[in-house]
């Protein structure tokens, strides 16, 4: 099985200070990969730099084995790569509908065929009977929602999700759980960032954990949960022993 | 917030529209050739402002400057009908091309870096300035002198443009005409989105695959070019063009001041407001003279334009939106909507 | 041939300097507020009127006259702050345009109907006499203007980098939010900022008296004059408005040799042009706008 993404030796430095070092990892397709790490540890930088928002320092971001790594963001979308932000960002003077639309149109100018994939993609995430509203009166987890439907418009093959979870109930965030799993399933590529470790072990098919900016594990959730370098990280030295 | 939740529905918006136009086709036979004119030019200005409505209110780039581009078609017209004896029509359309050209430059110039906002503006009221001199120091173009059309035989002439007064009102409402029902077709097209998207965040647009630097480039294009084909219409309206009047600072601030007034992103928004801020203008400066005393039209008119923001910051339109949505509005929706304001503020 | 241009740059250098004055208040306003002062023009020009009408009645040297100046517009600026400037602050900028191109309609309406539209020819002795240095003969009244401004400069940059509240203001330049949170009071941070930019303006436009003939219609010239300036210099950097400034006022004395009156005032446009095709921030652009 061939990766669709393919991260090598990705490194990034902002005047010196190393965010990402020489990170490698790939993504295969139709699964969850989730990237974990405590506050710091370069999972947002490592994230825009596979969506094309950074440039890196060194090292290489293949996607079906093309580079991509100084693309531009919206490039990087049409090539079937979506995103979310962290901090949810609708457009405040348009309708939910509206908003899911956008995307859309980085692969028609139609606006029947962007209000129809629109509205499919508001009918994944569960959003369709709020098609209507403002953004302003969407609560936190249906603009995540939102988020996520905005980015599913742009039909991509590869969605990644920065913090998805964040700020979120259990009840809520076990229904982000349920929408992912049901993406996975009809072929969709998700890489996941997320500081929460409990949620990503649901989910997850593969976690990759960050460090100081560097991968210190790799695998399945149950196994990297009980490698000691990871709880130490999130714990603390000497914590475990 | 309320402007892009249109309270009325789509069939009834274009109805609407036709009404007013309508209206403004009947006012055309009244015979009181000063009010004629008058509405003339209010309603140029408010198809130069619908092209900056466009540029602000979707695409969300603020020009400062509309009078260069208004001043590339006046003169462009001007020079190809006067000393060439060309038909303004083509002059309109190579005004259009090179205003939409150097709309595209500017933009270019200012977004390659990601500079934007109020350096972007202030780059537009510069390059108005720099060639509001040049034409004055120019000679082929009539310098200060300006260049002035031949006197109008008073016989209708579509294929030259020419015409009496009645004649060009019938065209400024027609362009008038386009210029709100091409805003409304654009802001509801595929651009309408886009831009929209991206003029709330530029980010975020991109990263749903909006090329925003096109877009905005675009979006500048074309405003320039609708700027220019109004000002090759001025131009022909008022008989002769000079660079102080047809490029200066005021022309700038007529053309935005009814979108602003009339309520920015609206459809109707510039129609309305060109319609209170031209007369305004003109009887601000007619009351001035009348008292022989330079300078009380411009304390007024300064003091009306501070006070229009002050107190009807949406503008006029979106205020009469409400005012009409609030009587339409049966009881029972009425207090339901009132309930939910409640819910918000409790929450 | 040598001494004309060497008189030529120095008298640029001097203008130069007055023209950073100008553009240094609009430059604090906009650093501090992220308000463009259309109207500040309108502020010189009400300086050269206070600098026309204190020398013409009293006979006073110009330089009390630009402190007469500094002390009128400062009050000035700190009350249109507060009456009216402040509430269109966190306004869009389409917004703050069209009520500062109301203010600017406004004040010069009131000039024209306080002194009507003719030119008042300088009241000044000072613009008669020169001074030879070397090789350049120079007005007396452009050194003046000059050293007055540069030292204004200096003193005012000096008070904003060392003093108590020079480094609140600065605070509350680099971080609106962030001045709010550590106590400034914002509000008072504002109107200190716009009467101190004001002030510039009204100095400037005193020590320019004895040099132009006092006329309402000169404003505009100056508001986009200072516009210039700012933008060549980078918005919101003190440095960049003295270097716009000087390479302006030097600009400016080239053309008015080398070519029609007409290119001199569009030489500063070009100039414009030029520096944001080859560095579109200006010489020490601000990052965000």
């Amino acid at each position: 099985m061939t990766a669709l993404l393919e991260v090598k030796n990705l490194t990034k430095s902002f005047q010196g200070l190393v965010a990402v070092n020489d990170v490698s990892f790939a993504l295969a397709p139709g699964r969850i990969t989730a990237l974990i790490g405590p506050n710091g540890a370069g999972k947002t930088t490592c994230f825009n730099l596979v969506a094309g928002a950074l440039s890196p320092t060194r090292g290489q971001v293949l996607f079906e084995g093309r580079s991509i790594e100084r693309t531009p963001p919206e490039t990087v979308c049409r090539m079937g790569i979506a995103r979310t932000f962290q901090i949810v960002r609708p457009m405040k003077d348009m309708s939910v509908l509206e908003n899911a639309m956008v995307g859309a149109f980085s692969w028609t100018t139609s606006v029947k065929e962007a209000r129809a994939k629109a509205y499919e993609s508001l009918e994944s995430v569960g959003l369709a009977g709020k098609a209507n509203a403002r953004t302003d009166q969407l609560t936190l987890p249906d603009r995540k929602m939102l988020e996520m439907a905005k980015a599913l418009s742009t039909r991509p093959r590869l969605l990644l999700l920065d913090e998805v979870m964040a700020g979120l109930r259990p009840t809520e965030a076990a229904g982000v759980v349920g929408v992912l799993q049901k993406l996975a399933e009809s072929g969709l590529t998700i890489l996941l960032v997320e500081h929460v470790m409990r949620i990503v072990m649901e989910v997850a098919s593969t976690v990759v954990v960050l460090h100081h900016g560097a991968k210190i594990a790799e695998g399945k959730p149950s196994d990297v949960v009980a490698d000691p370098r990871v709880l130490e990280s999130y714990l603390g030295a000497g914590f475990h022993a | 917030m309320q402007k892009k939740f249109d309270q009325t529905s789509d069939p009834k918006r274009w109805g609407a529209g036709v009404l007013v136009f309508a209206i403004l086709a009947m006012v055309g036979s009244i015979s009181n050739a000063y009010i004629i004119s008058l509405l003339t030019v209010v309603l140029l200005f408010t198809f130069m402002g619908q092209s900056w409505n466009l540029m602000l209110g979707i695409g969300g780039q603020l020009s400062i400057g509309h009078a260069l581009f208004v001043g590339i078609g006046a003169y462009s017209v001007a020079i190809l009908n006067i000393k060439y004896g060309i038909t303004p029509w083509i002059g309109l359309i190579l005004g259009a091309a090179i205003a939409g050209l150097i709309g595209a430059v500017l933009a270019w110039l200012s977004f390659r870096f990601e500079v934007r906002g109020i350096y972007f503006a202030l780059l537009t009221i510069a390059a108005a300035e720099f060639a509001r001199i040049m034409f004055g120091g120019w000679d082929y173009v009539g310098g200060m002198q300006g260049l002035f059309f031949q006197a109008p035989t008073g016989s209708m002439d579509i294929a030259m443009l020419r015409g009496d007064t009645r004649f060009y009102y019938f065209v400024a409402l027609t362009l008038a005409a386009i210029g709100v029902a091409g805003t409304e077709m654009i802001s509801r097209s595929y651009l309408g989105y886009v831009w929209r998207a991206m003029r709330d965040d530029d980010d975020a647009a991109r990263a749903l695959g909006v090329q925003t630097f096109r877009h905005k480039i675009l979006v500048i294009s074309i405003s320039a070019a609708m700027a220019a084909i109004g000002g090759g219409v001025l131009g022909l309206v008022q008989g002769a063009i000079f660079p102080d009047s047809i490029m200066g600072m005021s022309i700038s601030v007529d053309v935005l001041i009814g979108p602003v007034v009339g309520g920015l992103g609206t459809a109707f928004g510039p129609l309305v407001g060109s319609m209170a801020a031209i007369p305004l203008h003109h009887a601000m400066g007619a009351l001035g003279d009348s008292f022989g005393i330079p300078g009380l039209n411009s304390i007024a008119y300064g003091a009306v334009l501070i006070l229009v923001v002050w107190f009807l910051p949406d503008g006029i339109w979106p205020a009469v939106v409400r005012l009409y949505g609030a009587i339409q509005l049966p009881a029972r929706v009425r207090i339901s909507k009132l309930r939910e304001v409640e819910n918000d503020r409790a929450a | 041939m040598l001494s004309l241009w060497l008189n030529v740059l120095a008298s640029g250098v001097l203008i130069g300097l007055v023209y950073g004055l100008v553009a240094l208040g609009l430059t604090i306003i906009f650093g501090v507020m992220r308000v463009v002062n259309f109207a500040h023009g309108e502020m010189v020009v009400f300086g050269v009127y206070i600098g026309y009408w204190t020398v013409r009645i009293w006979d006073i040297p110009i330089i009390a006259a630009a402190a007469i100046a500094a002390v009128i517009m400062f009050l000035f600026g700190y009350l249109l702050e507060a009456l009216v400037v402040k509430r269109f602050v966190n306004r869009p900028h389409h917004y703050q345009f069209i009520v500062f191109i109301g203010l600017s309609l406004l004040f010069s309406g009131v000039l024209l109907v306080s002194f009507g539209p003719d030119p008042r020819p300088t009241a000044s002795q000072l613009s008669f006499q020169t001074v030879a240095v070397g090789p350049l003969t120079l007005d007396w009244a452009r050194i003046q203007a000059a050293l007055t401004a540069g030292v204004l400069i200096a003193a005012l940059s000096a008070y904003l980098k060392y003093s108590a509240f020079g480094r609140s203001l600065r605070a509350a330049a680099d971080n609106r939010l962030g001045g709010l949170v550590v106590g400034l009071n914002i509000p008072r941070v504002y109107a200190v900022t716009f009467g101190i930019g004001s002030a510039c303006a009204g100095v400037a436009g005193a020590l320019i008296s004895p040099l132009f003939d006092a006329q309402p219609y000169l404003a505009v010239d100056f508001t986009l004059l200072a516009f210039v300036t700012v933008i060549v210099g980078g918005l919101g950097s003190f440095g960049g408005a003295l270097l716009g400034g000087l390479t302006i006022g030097v600009a400016e004395a080239v053309a008015a040799l080398m070519f029609t009156p007409s290119m001199k005032t569009a030489l500063p446009y070009a100039l414009l042009i030029i520096i944001l095709i080859l560095r579109p921030r200006g010489f020490f652009g601000a990052k965000e706008v």
